[in-house]
């Protein structure tokens, strides 16, 4: 199996905790054309980190960097849920049985249906530990 | 009241004729330092060529950096083992200043300690709680001698626990206490939530950082004591070198021990009595570390003449600094301290900021530090790592707690010219 195809890059970008800096990132990448599909603000003391996936992640690289901002990609890996009740609970379970550790977690629900993005520490030993477990894993194709 | 009357109150002429005495010996002693040798050679001057008390005016000054430079025992008059005691004080760059002692010193800080107990009227009757850091900080031992000399009832509490410093006040009926003005007002909210008396108390002393009159109403208010004012320096033997007198205007300094001048921060020029300068200091009665004319970076005037009490010419109390010297929780911080640390971390960018606030009575201060561009993992725990390090390392270096925020690289301020990279909001709000 092709691990790598599975691997997504996230794009983090630092950022003070103070109003408007939401704002200038989304006004950045809408001026670059680039579309995100799915983020996250996580939030520590007095800053936070705004994750996002995007479908041109090296243009908003450059574009944010340009501008200032602390960008850095970030390995992240995508898998496929069932958009109903219950759907997060026989994903969470099969992660949890195949002893993947998750260290922060995000989801959105789109027109393919719902998907849980994970960050783990050992990506590729998730993916193998992922596809043995039945789930199905998002190529980031998909995405970019 | 007076612990030594006669030289409380010496009569301008005695005075002055003891000073010189005082100056030539100390000149003398000096000769015994490397920096002196060569500090007066370099200006030309021996020790015969100080005749008047004027002549001091031909000694260039002493900085706070000379005495860094001269870390560890650069400025020791006398052999290591004439020198009971060391006490050091915050250095700019990480190494602190270092002070010594003789026996003769100790005893001579202590009565100028009892002196100025005594001045405001505390005798061996009174029980005392000592309410600041008794390590290398010279105010916690400082104190401490000196009303054991006068014979009073010590208590050397230390800092914290703030709860059971209150219990003893109660418990052992202390009537004077010593403390950072901020530290006692903190002191006094504790004790409201205890619904704690504070009956037994009648005399706060209170230094190390600048405080206000209005701090001054507040204290007397909140502790039911009389607040006084104590002046010093670990450069001078430590607190000590001037105190307010009952009239609660202006500070003693006392003449037989440091001879005084204000002077133009900008070009050294000495300043008339009423005019506003840099308090310069030449100790007349230090054996182990003999200082000339050490600028003290203080700002302060020569008042008039004539306290009710008798005794000698006062200054004001001090209204700042001519350096950049921030004093926090009465601790000195210089914003250097702050530089040299972050130059260290090479997760964090070297601008910064600091913010210094008075949060329920307590200084607070905020650094503000840039994330470094090369250093950015994208991981938020990355982060928060950095964070606790960076505090880590400024407590270390300032012995201080202090709160960090990391900021965007690039979006300090940077500055042309002299950088304004403190901001204290403290002002004088109680």
């Amino acid at each position: 199996m092709d691990v790598k195809k599975f691997v997504i890059k996230q794009i983090s970008v630092f950022s003070e905790n103070r109003p408007g800096r939401l704002a200038a990132i989304a006004h950045a990448l809408g001026e670059e054309n680039v579309n995100i599909l799915a983020f996250s603000i996580a939030e520590a003391n007095g800053f936070g980190v705004v994750r996002a996936l995007v479908d041109q992640p090296e243009k908003a690289y450059k574009k944010l960097s340009s501008i200032g901002f602390n960008v850095a990609f970030t390995d992240v890996i995508a898998v496929h849920m069932q958009d109903r009740p219950g759907g997060l609970y026989e994903i969470a379970k099969m992660l949890g049985d195949a002893n993947i550790n998750i260290e922060y977690s995000y989801a959105y629900s789109g027109k393919e249906g719902a998907v849980l993005i994970l960050r783990v520490d050992q990506v590729v030993d998730a993916i193998e530990k992922i596809s043995k477990s039945g789930a199905t894993l998002i190529e980031s194709s998909v995405f970019h | 009241m007076f612990w030594d009357k006669k030289i409380e109150t010496l009569k301008r002429d005695e005075l002055k004729s003891l000073q010189l005495k005082r100056l030539k010996k100390t000149v003398r002693q000096t000769l015994n330092v490397d920096f002196y040798r060569q500090h007066l050679s370099n200006a030309r001057i021996r020790v015969e060529d100080i005749r008047t008390l004027d002549d001091i005016e031909k000694i260039p000054f002493t900085k706070k950096q000379d005495l860094r430079d001269g870390y560890p025992f650069g400025f020791l008059a006398v052999p290591l083992n004439n020198v009971v005691r060391i006490h050091t004080t915050s250095g700019t760059t990480g190494k602190p200043t270092v002070v010594g002692y003789t026996r003769k010193d100790l005893d001579t800080w202590a009565d100028l300690i009892a002196r100025n107990m005594t001045m405001v009227g505390i005798t061996e009757d009174d029980v005392f709680q000592n309410m600041v850091n008794y390590g290398m900080f010279t105010g916690g031992l400082g104190f401490h001698y000196g009303a054991e000399k006068i014979g009073m009832t010590v208590i050397p509490s230390a800092t914290g626990n703030t709860k059971r410093q209150i219990e003893m006040i109660a418990d052992f009926g202390v009537t004077t206490i010593h403390c950072t003005p901020s530290y006692a007002m903190h002191l006094s909210e504790v004790a409201e939530e205890m619904h704690a008396s504070l009956d037994s108390l009648r005399t706060g002393i209170f230094g190390a950082e600048p405080w206000s009159e209005t701090m001054r109403h507040s204290l007397e208010e909140r502790l039911g004591v009389t607040a006084f004012d104590s002046y010093g320096l670990s450069e001078l033997f430590g607190p000590g070198v001037a105190f307010e007198c009952p009239e609660r205007n202006g500070l003693h300094i006392w003449h037989d021990a440091y001879l005084i001048e204000i002077i133009n921060p900008q070009t050294g020029e000495q300043l008339s009595d009423g005019e506003r300068g840099e308090l310069v200091v030449t100790p007349l009665m230090k054996e182990a570390m003999p200082l000339l004319r050490y600028r003290t970076g203080d700002i302060t005037m020569k008042m008039e003449d004539g306290c009710i009490c008798t005794r000698g010419q006062k200054i004001a109390r001090i209204t700042g600094r001519s350096d950049d010297m921030l004093v926090i929780r009465g601790i000195n911080v210089f914003p250097s301290q702050i530089e040299h640390v972050l130059l260290k971390i090479p997760e964090v960018g070297n601008q910064f900021m600091v913010y210094v606030d008075r949060v329920n009575h307590l200084d607070e201060m905020i650094v503000d530090v840039e994330i470094n561009r090369d250093n950015f993992s994208g991981e938020l725990a990355d982060l928060a790592r950095i964070q606790k390090k960076v505090v880590k390392e400024l407590r270390d270096a300032l012995e201080l707690r202090t709160t960090v925020k990391l900021v965007e690289p690039g979006s300090l301020p940077r500055f042309e010219g002299k950088a304004k990279r403190v901001i204290d909001r403290r002002g004088d709000t109680i």
